[in-house]
């Protein structure tokens, strides 16, 4: 029965979370659910949520703003899903398979799964969504998957075939993607007016929760789907409630206005929710998420070009000073661009210490000397060393990082200065462009570590992720052979090779991997920490009868 | 021919002025805040830009008289570099301001015709334009820095000012003095200078001192959403902005920066007031004095 | 008189033309575009979009062709859509926003106007009082203290500490479950901290203004004359010198109006009141064009007539200005 068996997985996942928190040092507050004081799961109640921005509409496949995805996440599914170990997982998908030359993928659809009106899901569905997210006419913004894929067939009704030209290593992760329903949407798709349909206002999707409405600026609310094929979530519904100020949302949080927080700030975890009214009414969790922040540089920049300057800036920086300024300690410190814990990392790669002295050394034998006693370093001809450390505004921790990274730099003789700038002119004006010399900013890295669009030399145009400009054939050779195999044995050589090879040309110096910091009220059980975070197994969470809040809907 | 307020004039303004208690504490406040803003680089106890990750938000304490900010830095003498850029930002953007309100006021108020319509539409224009819309698609444009703040609250701040000199060349225009003056053949600029300008220096004056608490809440306003002076610089309202998240273990960083803003923008004002106050009648008493004299 | 008006009005409509464009230009040259938020920094995103975003969007042609289709379509009033990926029409997303903000606006409006009157004139006729001079102080701290450092210290104590108040939003969530009375309770609880921050400010120039403003008229000659005729203070003041003090404040009114339609930024996004103010910034952020040019015009507009019967009102009042003539010896 799929409550035992997620039942016996939770207890599994609540050990395997205690054992990967006390591993990784965490402090004793990943309080993970102890199953024989946990009251007995009942539905109902009301969960809410605050989301900083309203979202952008309701066809995700459309929109690329956090707070959409989440919501969509709950209305539509995928083919499969990333389990608490960040393993691929069925979801409407019961199984697949890839053929030995790692060309064809093919999934077993689910035969029970209906759309939200009650139509039938099949493999037209799936074919549809291809079809659509291809078409030029339809404003996706992440195709990238999808355009490598040859074709998609369904031979029956419960069976996807897709092929590809080459070996594709993230191809089964891209069909987590959101199914579109094909009855609904084939003449919007066709017309290329799919932001103007109703399913923009008035989603039918297959998730674990239906679309009940949405107030733009104030709240989307979502019902648990009674007919979900993994049975009927817990939670009876859902609401965000849009709050555009991360300082009226913490408030409202310490006001009990809502039930959970993505995540807090450092600062907030261990400084502002210490109090005894707030550890009895939420649990604090953290987990190591996948994003990490770093110091780029633009290696156009000839002063970069020179290794032993960019070992410098790595020498006069404490990363550990910037975690416990920026995170009070919660972050770990990154050495290359993938996620520790995760099955590609390896630890074994450069690391450079704080050691100012060495850093002076440094740009001393690249030609960088305090020549004339004023405490700037100069070049030869007696240029000084200055450069502005460009970041963008409403980043608390990227601002504190530019100026401790500043003190720090006065300290080995280079001057700089910070300048802040609006999203918007700051992505246009000076990262696509390369006008930049030095920016602090961040990565997501997903669930697969491959990172070909980060770091390939092809991939250094202005609308391109290699910001940096970094352009190593011996690692170019690695992106390809890690994307191209299906097979995770042999693409764990590719990944450890490229870490260290990273690590020691120094591209941009990679700062730290933020700690999650989710915050759920203590009433809702079921929340145990792994490794994908907290909300795989959100539609496990459940409210004890008595400990109900807002009458269920 | 009268020139410029004559010496028994400022005699007046200074009685009236001096009995008004509230814009005497006002100034002596004033004088204080200027001095400290002038010397808080020999004030200040600590380097006001130099981060310490081991004293994060420390309360006040012997070492710290008002704490210190996320980032470890002392926050009294950030506070005392920030009243240099509060007070810089004053004075300048409203020195903008006036400038460009005299310059285009005086146009539209002498010549008239095309010129005072083009003027005033302007004004309108100035004036329907929603001010933060300005503000941010400006700020977008330009680098953030002290001067583009002071330029832009200067540069959206002129209407009063314009409007002031306009109204005060209007009414002066009429008076018979100035056909006569001009009848006598004295160039435009003379009358300009010798006769209405002293007039609405008065009014200017009060314009300005009450401008200058509005540059420093507008440039508070702006530090707060983050689009101020750049970091690591303090200035007041980044202060808050600092402290904002942290209200409630950070009292410090909340009231310091406000309480300041607070003293320096009421100091101003009062005696912007009694300014005015004190101005008035005897401008009142000297407008009618000079028709009187000129022989009638 | 008519003409007056109808003259300003034709003068309002090459103004109206000239602020759209001075905007349009303006927020089209300000560096980043509505692009760069629809294919975001994310490895996955992906560039092809771009091209044709700018083709839908309109925004390979030169800014003076852009503009015209614009206008040309904005003249039938069709603002077009958002270029949010939300896609919806620019007068929906207003018209949802407008009347939150109006209604806000003027109940504050009328706070003030209905508090400053007597507090300024009272100052005025006891000039130099202790009433005059504790009034003053207060009427001043309430100028010089910053709003957002008011707002957060209200919601600190009201909100979270003593829980009187709910501190963001407009509405409880329980809102629809609630009886009409408790919705109209609910309701107004969430506005009462905005208000109060917002009106806490706007007190100290208004009554300011109209103090100075009584203080003017209380000299004049004809107090005087009313005042020698026998007539009791009460009846001078009220009768005489109120009325004309009052002058001034319509003026003022008409200037403050445009704020009243555009919304406080900082209140709005402090408070989470889905505002105009707050659409402003978000749509100027994400250089969503046609969401700012319709608030644009929208609050320019607004603005203009207001301004208009401004000055018409101020003109039937006082018969002694006389419009469009320099000449009038008085």
């Amino acid at each position: 029965m799929p409550r035992r068996r997620a039942r016996v997985r939770s207890l599994l996942a609540v050990i395997g979370g205690l054992t990967l928190a006390t591993a990784c040092n965490s402090s004793v507050d990943t309080r993970a659910e102890d199953p024989a004081t946990a009251g007995t799961p009942a539905y109902g109640d009301t969960f809410i949520q605050a989301s900083i921005g309203d979202i952008g509409g309701l066809i995700p496949s459309l929109t690329s703003d956090q707070s959409s995805h989440e919501v969509g996440g709950l209305i539509y599914d995928g083919l499969i899903k990333l389990d608490k170990d960040l393993n691929m997982a069925p979801a409407m998908a019961e199984s697949w398979t890839y053929s030995p030359d790692c060309l064809d993928l093919t999934f077993k659809l689910r035969k029970d799964v209906k759309w939200h009106d009650g139509h039938p899901f099949t493999a037209d569905d799936v074919v549809f969504t291809y079809q659509t997210m291809i078409n030029p006419k339809t404003p996706a913004p992440f195709k990238e998957g999808f355009l490598l894929v040859k074709d998609v067939q369904a031979p029956d009704p419960y069976t996807v075939r897709v092929r590809y030209d080459k070996p594709y290593a993230r191809a089964v992760e891209t069909w987590g993607t959101y199914i579109l329903p094909k009855h609904l949407l084939q003449s919007f798709a066709d017309a290329g007016t799919l932001r103007e349909s109703p399913q923009n206002s008035r989603p039918i999707g297959t998730g674990p929760y239906r679309f009940q409405e949405w107030k733009p600026g104030e709240k989307v609310v979502l019902t648990a789907n009674p007919d979900y094929f993994e049975g009927r979530p817990y939670l009876s519904r859902i609401v965000y409630r849009v709050i555009p100020s991360q300082a009226t949302i913490f408030l409202e949080l310490k006001a009990q206005g809502v039930d959970y927080v993505s995540t807090l700030t450092g600062m907030q975890y261990s400084r502002q929710t210490e109090y005894p009214a707030f550890r009895k009414a939420y649990n604090k969790f953290r987990y190591p998420a996948s994003d990490y922040t770093f110091l780029g540089f633009n290696l156009k920049d000839p002063r970069f070009a020179d290794r032993r300057v960019r070992e410098a800036f790595a020498h006069a920086i404490n990363k550990q000073e910037l975690i416990d300024g920026v995170r009070l300690g919660l972050a770990r410190e990154a050495n290359g661009p993938i996620r520790p814990g995760t099955w590609a990392y390896t630890e074994k790669v450069e690391h450079y210490d704080y050691d100012p002295e060495k850093a002076k050394a440094l740009l001393a034998e690249a030609g960088w000397k305090d020549r004339d006693g004023d405490g700037v370093v100069e070049d030869k001809d007696g240029k000084p060393f200055t450069l502005t450390i460009r970041t963008n505004q409403g980043n608390d921790e990227r601002k504190k990082i530019a100026e401790i990274t500043q003190q720090r730099l006065k300290e080995v003789g280079i001057n700089a200065d910070i300048q802040l700038i609006e999203w918007a002119a700051f992505i246009k004006e000076f990262v696509k462009p390369r006008r930049f010399e030095v920016v602090v900013l961040g990565l997501g890295t997903g669930t697969d570590p491959d990172q070909f669009v980060v770091w390939h030399s092809s991939q250094r145009g202005p609308d391109q992720m290699n910001r940096t400009g970094y352009a190593n054939p011996e690692v170019d050779a690695l992106l390809e052979a890690g994307r191209s195999s299906c097979v995770q044995s042999e693409r764990v050589r590719s990944y450890h090779r490229i870490q260290e090879i990273l690590a020691h040309d120094l591209p941009m110096i990679f700062l730290y991997f933020r700690d999650a910091l989710p915050v759920v009220a203590s009433r809702i059980h079921g929340v145990s920490p792994a490794p994908a975070g907290i909300l795989y197994n959100f539609d496990e969470w459940y409210v004890p009868k008595t400990q109900q809040r807002y009458t269920s809907g | 021919m009268a020139g410029p307020a004559p010496r028994g004039e400022i005699r007046v303004f200074w009685r009236t002025f001096s009995r008004n208690q509230l814009a005497v504490g006002g100034g002596v406040v004033v004088l204080i805040l200027v001095t400290l803003a002038v010397l808080a680089p020999v004030l200040a106890p600590w380097d006001p830009n130099r981060p310490d990750t081991k004293k994060i938000l420390n309360a006040p304490s012997r070492s710290h008289w008002l704490g210190t900010d996320p980032l470890g830095r002392d926050v009294l003498s950030r506070v005392l570099y920030g009243s240099r850029v509060s007070l810089a930002v004053g004075f300048v953007s409203v020195g903008i301001a006036a400038a460009i309100g005299v310059l285009l006021g005086a146009a539209a108020g002498y010549h008239g015709g095309m010129v005072d319509n083009i003027v005033m539409r302007l004004v309108d224009l100035m004036l329907v334009f929603p001010r933060f819309f300005l503000l941010l698609a400006v700020l977008a444009f330009l680098k953030p820095s002290i001067w583009t703040i002071m330029t832009v609250i200067g540069l959206t701040g002129w209407m009063g000012v314009a409007r002031l000199v306009r109204a005060e060349f209007l009414t002066l225009r009429e008076r018979e003095f100035v056909i006569w003056s001009e009848s006598v053949g004295a160039g435009a600029l003379r009358i300009i200078f010798r006769h209405i300008l002293p007039n609405a220096v008065a009014p200017i004056l009060v314009a300005m001192t009450l401008g200058i608490p509005a540059a420093i809440l507008t440039e508070a306003g702006l530090s707060f959403l983050g689009l101020g002076v750049q970091p690591p610089y303090a200035t007041w309202g980044n202060i808050l902005n600092d402290g904002r998240d942290y209200i409630e273990i950070a009292w410090w960083l909340t009231l310091y920066p406000g309480l300041a803003i607070l003293v320096t923008v009421l100091s101003y004002n009062l005696v912007g007031e009694g300014i005015r106050d004190a101005l008035d009648p005897r401008l009142r008493q000297s407008r009618v004095g000079r028709v009187v004299r000129l022989g009638r | 008189m008519a003409l007056f008006a109808l003259r300003r009005l034709l003068l309002s409509i090459p103004l109206l033309i000239g602020i759209t464009f001075v905007s349009y230009v303006v927020i089209s040259l300000a560096p980043g575009g509505p692009l760069d938020f629809l294919t975001p920094e994310d490895p996955n995103a992906s560039p092809e979009v771009t091209e044709r975003l700018i083709k839908e969007f309109g925004l390979d042609r030169p800014i003076h062709v852009q503009y015209w289709e614009w206008l040309k379509r904005a003249v039938r009033l069709d603002f077009g859509r958002s270029f949010l990926p939300d896609g919806r029409p620019v007068l929906v997303k207003i018209g949802e926003r407008l009347p939150v903000t109006l209604f806000l606006n003027l109940i504050e409006m009328a706070i003030i106007v209905g508090l400053a009157v007597p507090i300024g004139v009272l100052s005025a006729t006891r000039q130099h009082s202790l009433y005059d001079k504790i009034t003053t102080m207060f009427v001043f701290v309430g100028f010089a203290t910053p709003d957002f450092w008011l707002a957060l210290l209200l919601m600190i104590l009201f909100g979270v500490q003593l829980g009187w108040l709910p501190i963001s939003g407009l509405r409880s969530l329980n809102w629809e479950y609630l009886s009409f009375w408790q919705q109209q309770w609910d309701f107004f609880s969430h506005l009462i901290l905005p208000i109060v921050v917002a009106t806490f400010g706007g007190l100290a120039g208004f009554s300011r203004y109209m103090r100075q403003s009584m203080l003017e008229v209380v000299r004049q000659d004809y107090v005087q004359t009313a005042r020698a005729k026998g007539l009791s203070e009460r009846t001078v003041i009220s009768k005489h010198a109120l009325r004309n003090a009052l002058l001034p404040v319509v003026t003022i009114l008409a200037l403050a109006l445009p704020g009243l339609i555009g919304g406080s930024v900082i209140i709005e996004s402090i408070f989470a009141i889905p505002g105009m103010g707050q659409l402003m910034v978000q749509s100027v952020f994400s250089r969503d064009y046609p969401v700012v040019m319709g608030n644009l015009v929208i609050v320019a507009t607004l603005t203009l007539v207001a301004n208009l019967v401004a000055d018409i009102t101020y003109g039937l009042v006082d018969p002694r200005i006389r419009f469009g003539g320099r000449r009038g010896r008085r």
